[in-house]
């Protein structure tokens, strides 16, 4: 097959295209449809007299505030790598947030004398944190991907490690409104062991649905 | 490119000539077989022509394809070593099966449905490459745009159907 030969066909099949919106509209308007989701489900479900409670302090509101930035600055990071052209270097973005995220959440287990032991014993409780996780994650990293392979992406691993990172903090933030304890350490490696099974899923599932289509 | 997004045939073909070079000069940076470097500027150009529609005209045009064509060269390298480790070229694979008796287990058979049945039990990909390509006898572009597979990615899997097929017509040979 020769490279002319290919020209020739690529000129003779073309059609015209939509041209996709910049990346930063995607994701903000991706972004903005799932607050009003999360928005919704707390005003319904969550428990506002523990969570002002919780709230009240300063730790716990900036380790769930840090979660949530992950989240946002994560899903901007995907859509902006999904996009030929733009620097590599965003895919860096989350990287403070979840840092700050991850520095909170140790100081809480320092807080609570490195306690390896959650609510109601060794895993307890906190095996609902993991549950929770991973089956919030799911249906969102359906939708992320459905929007993320729109760009048709040609690096599918920043894509689907900062998509799956973004939503998999996002449903750690939400499960901070329906967190009736503090963090153990146990309980933070359960968090972790979740977005950590998330992001395995999906960047082992990558190429089917990122690059198909 | 814009004018190209809108389906301007004449404003593509003058584009994807004049891109030949920066592109074939992004592929030589990380491939040093000329056949490689040939497979890496057709990838990039298919690649062009699949996400054409995000590009945006505001941006500029280079670093968009230097970012397509950095990542075609990356993938046709990897390739070629995940090749080059698992297997052995046979070019005679490709023209015709070099054992006598596969050969004859060929003509054997008369049946398209034995062939059929050879074939459904090859990996979908390879199975589709072998479809497009040799039954269908489909130009390469034109299967990879029909299947979705690369280039690159269809001629391996065409190569690794052949070899598949040439050992389960020895096995039913044997048996």
């Amino acid at each position: 097959m020769q490279t002319e030969q290919l020209i020739e066909e690529l000129v003779s099949g073309l059609q015209p295209v939509r041209r996709l919106r910049p990346p930063w509209l995607r994701a903000l308007r991706w972004l903005a449809a799932v607050a009003v989701l999360i928005a919704l489900a707390l005003l319904g479900f969550a428990n506002w007299a523990l969570v002002m409670q919780r709230m009240a302090v300063p730790r716990i509101a900036l380790e769930c505030a840090a979660a949530g930035l992950t989240g946002l600055t994560a899903v901007f990071a995907a859509f902006m790598c999904s996009v030929p052209g733009r620097s590599p270097r965003w895919a860096a973005l989350p990287l403070p947030a979840f840092s700050l995220w991850l520095a909170v959440s140790g100081l809480g287990c320092l807080h609570n004398g490195w306690s390896l032991h959650g609510p109601n014993g060794f895993i307890g409780d906190s095996s609902h944190c993991f549950g929770f996780i991973v089956g919030v994650s799911v249906p969102l990293s359906i939708g992320l991907f459905a929007a993320l392979r729109r760009a048709r992406p040609i690096a599918l691993l920043p894509v689907a490690a900062l998509g799956t990172l973004g939503v998999a903090a996002l449903a750690d933030f939400i499960l901070e409104f329906f967190h009736p304890f503090d963090v153990t350490v146990i309980d933070l490696a359960l968090h972790l062991a979740g977005i950590a099974v998330v992001m395995g899923i999906g960047i082992a599932l990558r190429r089917p649905i990122l690059a198909a289509g | 490119m814009r004018a190209a997004q809108e389906g301007d045939r004449r404003a593509y073909e003058r584009l994807l000539r004049e891109i030949m070079p920066f592109v074939r000069s992004l592929s030589r940076r990380r491939c040093h077989n000329p056949s490689d470097v040939e497979e890496a500027v057709q990838d990039t150009l298919l690649t062009v022509h699949r996400v054409r529609h995000t590009y945006d005209p505001d941006r500029p045009f280079a670093a968009w394809l230097a970012a397509i064509g950095a990542r075609r060269a990356i993938d046709v390298m990897r390739r070629r070593q995940r090749v080059s480790k698992y297997e052995t070229a046979d070019p005679d694979l490709v023209e015709t099966f070099s054992d006598a008796a596969a050969n004859n287990d060929l003509k054997a058979m008369h049946s398209a449905e034995a062939v059929t049945n050879l074939l459904r039990q090859l990996p979908a990909r390879q199975r589709e490459a072998i479809e497009k390509l040799k039954l269908q006898e489909m130009r390469l572009a034109q299967a990879a745009q029909a299947s979705g597979q690369s280039v690159g990615a269809l001629k391996v899997n065409a190569h690794r159907a052949l070899k598949a097929l040439r050992a389960l017509m020895q096995v039913r040979g044997k048996s």
